[in-house]
């Protein structure tokens, strides 16, 4: 496989990916809004730190009202972070390898961009936001599902999980990272009974909340939400899983070793991580960490299979 | 009832399926008895047949749109009624154009070595000196088997009484090729039951025969090369078409920056696995494009130092840089005299009666009949900077003559043919259509003609621009043996 069309495909997963985890950040933290008294709403800035976007945002907003913040997370082009830049960027990706992936699974993608689009550009303010974001969520599975059952499962298809697992680690990590700290509120003054919407919200921004309740015996809190996000073997969008993901790839293609040494290194990371006593600074160092790791993963692969050079 | 034969009209042209005065010419009888009883719903569902094949095989061809801020993909416009040619009249059109190409090849050859024919003043040294697609880089390579153009397309004409004519040659990169195979698959799809009852040449062998040329001409030092195509991109017209042969020779797909030359001069490309040596390229992208370090060094599409693997023998480029200097409408007025020069032959396919504008007398005629000529530039391509005299304003008439006096060496002119007709789907009933033919020729160690090849129709009535970006189309191809049983 051709290490440009590898590229691609790695590429296009990511931002399809990102859509789908942005989309689905942006409808949770509304719903989120509605479930908390005023007093303890945490409000939309939050999703201005977990995408990363802040001077961006402040250069193009002024304040992080709820109908700033979603518009510059779903339609706005100067974005590129945005919905509508993830699935423009997923298209582009695709159209350059289209004759090398299942015909539908194209059409999908560039529909899906295309509704996506005309949609913004009727209204800015989507009256029927939760119902967009709805279909962005399940257009961007329906590409996973195309792929998952009309493309051959070759090397392609490894790159291709690569950049989806990827970018879930990321997604999750990011995710954890902000909720657990700056997004909620001091703990006292009676607001404990929200503590647990919270983090039910965090679980549901990672489409997370049914399999916690099947697969964790305790109710819901801080340390289990985070022991199942960071260490579940089982659960997709789960750091450990992902890592997993990426791994099962990785021992197909040859010149993997340093690849797969920063996976054993993070998965160490996480499995030695104590969450009962990691405080909230010793958990963002080691989020902070983790995301670090990602970086050099990322690095490495695209250093040894995209960017390949004379051999020496 | 739709078509009635008897009321098409098919004077003063040659019409490829019907004869003056409504009588289906031998070859097309069964075809044309069948169309006749079709009723005009038939017709229909046949034609929506093809265009839903034509959908859903995904045959489709890029225009540039500037409207649209990109490029668009637009379906491939197709007739349903198939151009029937016999065998026994193929045949010497096949026998002409390996021919031709023989002698094409031994041209370039002979240019980038002694110039032996220029030296015996068979050809003028300063048609050469000018020629635009002359490569000095080539001089003195020996490409294998001494072959430069290794797929051409030559498009042929049939005139007012039906003799097949050269209007030229294309030995850069000739398009085209995979819309005559799939105008056959659905042909196939659409009239299952005409294919039963006659004898048509089978075309589908083109990828393997493709193949086979591309490994034959391979450096002799390789056992097992790796063929690759080399396309510049998705923005490219024909980048459906560098796709589809791509897949069905089973080769990569590659862009210039999949590739990369190392200080051995050795071609690689890169892959998920490392890098991998490239031995036959089969390039889509045009000489000056090819190799920024050798030619346009602005160009991203090419590899740097393709053109040093090239000269030291160790890639094989198809065609090969330099052949197009046979590509050039001047140097297409001498190919009859390159035939006789080379290989003690008579053309056996006429080319068009050509007035080369550099030759003082020739350029007085072109002047004087400016209203009966088409004059063509000689370095252009797809029907670009022509003057239709016949259908020309006086005051282009006027601009092209002084364009000619200004640059006689760049211009030719050539009497207005008649282009043959096919009938062709109008809504429901069939009329005459102006059509050309495109065959490509292989040469490698053998040489291989396609059975017939892309006929593209003018759609528009009266037109003879078959440009599928103008409003051109086009029909299945069949070379009908009418000496079997069928």
């Amino acid at each position: 496989m051709l290490s440009r069309v590898a590229e691609h495909l790695y590429w296009m997963a990511r931002y399809i990916e990102r859509a789908e985890n942005t989309a689905r950040m942006v409808r949770v933290n509304g719903h989120l809004q509605l479930d908390l008294p005023a007093r303890a709403r945490t409000g939309w800035e939050p999703l201005i730190a977990i995408t990363d976007s802040a001077p961006l945002f402040r250069k193009l907003y002024r304040t992080p009202g709820e109908k700033n913040v979603v518009a510059f997370l779903i339609g706005d082009d100067r974005n590129p972070g945005s919905i509508i830049r993830s699935l423009r960027n997923a298209r582009e990706n695709a159209r350059t390898i289209r004759e090398i992936m299942p015909r539908e699974a194209w059409e999908q993608i560039s529909g899906l961009y295309g509704s996506a689009a005309h949609q913004i550009g009727k209204d800015e303010l989507l009256p029927d936001r939760d119902q967009y974001l709805q279909s962005i969520i399940h257009g961007a599975q329906t590409v996973t599902g195309l792929l998952a059952g009309t493309m051959s499962h070759d090397v392609g298809y490894d790159f291709l999980r690569m950049g989806r697992s990827l970018e879930r680690t990321d997604m999750t990590s990011r995710i954890i990272n902000v909720r657990s700290a700056d997004l909620l509120p001091d703990q006292g003054g009676g607001l404990r009974p929200f503590e647990t919407i919270q983090w039910m919200s965090v679980l549901k921004s990672l489409s997370g909340y049914q399999m916690y309740r099947q697969h964790v015996d305790q109710s819901v809190g801080r340390i289990h939400v985070l022991e199942f996000l960071l260490k579940d073997e089982d659960f997709p969008r789960a750091v450990f899983h992902c890592l997993g993901e990426i791994e099962a790839c990785l021992v197909r293609l040859p010149r993997k070793k340093k690849a797969v040494d920063i996976i054993m290194r993070m998965r160490k990371a996480v499995s030695d991580a104590d969450l009962e006593t990691l405080e909230q600074r010793n958990l963002n160092r080691f989020i902070d960490g983790l995301q670090v790791m990602m970086g050099n993963l990322h690095d490495r692969i695209a250093e040894t299979y995209f960017r390949v050079s004379a051999p020496a | 009832m739709t078509i009635r034969w008897r009321e098409y009209p098919a004077a003063g042209v040659y019409d490829e399926l019907v004869a003056p005065g409504g009588r289906l010419r031998a070859a097309a009888k069964m075809l044309g008895q069948r169309l006749s009883k079709l009723s005009d719903d038939a017709i229909r569902q046949r034609k929506a047949a093809a265009d839903l094949a034509i959908q859903t095989m995904g045959i489709t061809f890029t225009v540039y749109s500037q409207k649209q801020g990109g490029s668009i993909d637009r379906a491939w416009p197709f007739d349903i009624i198939p151009r029937v040619i016999p065998k026994r009249e193929w045949d010497r059109v096949e026998e002409g154009l390996r021919q031709r190409v023989k002698a094409l090849n031994l041209f370039i050859d002979d240019i980038y070595h002694q110039q032996k024919i220029v030296k015996d003043k068979v050809f003028p040294a300063d048609v050469l000196a000018k020629s635009r697609n002359f490569r000095p880089q080539c001089v003195g390579i020996d490409p294998p088997l001494g072959v430069w153009a290794h797929i051409c397309g030559s498009d042929l004409v049939r005139d007012k009484d039906g003799t097949f004519y050269v209007l030229e040659d294309n030995l850069r990169v000739p398009s085209g090729v995979s819309y005559m195979l799939e105008n056959r698959q659905v042909m196939k799809r659409v009239f299952p039951g005409l294919f039963e009852n006659y004898n048509i040449l089978p075309v589908d062998d083109y990828a393997s025969q493709l193949l086979d040329m591309l490994v034959s001409v391979a450096p002799k030092t390789t056992k097992r090369p790796e063929v690759v195509v080399l396309t510049p991109g998705i923005y490219n017209s024909a980048y459906f078409e560098h796709a589809y042969l791509a897949q069905q020779m089973g080769a990569e797909l590659v862009q210039g920056s999949d590739l990369f030359v190392d200080k051995k001069d050795r071609v690689f490309m890169r892959t998920v696995r490392g890098a991998e040596r490239v031995q036959v390229i089969y390039r889509r992208i045009d000489d000056l494009f090819l190799d920024p370090e050798a030619f346009n060094p602005e160009s991203t599409l090419g590899v740097p130092g393709l053109m040093r693997a090239w000269k030291k023998g160790t890639v094989t480029l198809v065609n090969a840089p330099g052949a197009g200097v046979a590509d050039d409408k001047v140097v297409y007025a001498y190919v009859p005299q390159m035939i006789r020069y080379y290989l003690d032959q008579d053309a056996i396919i006429p080319n068009v009666p050509t007035f080369r504008c550099m030759e003082a007398g020739d350029r007085a005629h072109v002047l004087a009949n400016l209203d009966k000529l088409v004059v063509k530039p000689a370095n252009e391509s797809g029907g670009y900077g022509m003057l239709i005299g016949p259908q020309a304003s006086k005051k282009e008439r006027e601009s092209f003559a002084r364009k000619i006096k200004a640059d006689p060496r760049e211009y030719i002119g050539q009497p207005m043919l008649t282009l043959s007709t096919v009938p062709t789907l109008v809504d429901s009933h069939v009329e005459p259509r102006h059509v050309d033919l495109r065959p490509f020729i292989l040469s490698g160690r053998e040489v291989s003609v396609t059975a017939g090849g892309l006929t593209r129709v003018a759609l528009v009535k009266g037109s003879t621009v078959v440009n599928s970006s103008q409003g051109g189309g086009s029909k299945d191809t069949w070379i009908v043996d009418e000496t079997g049983d069928g």
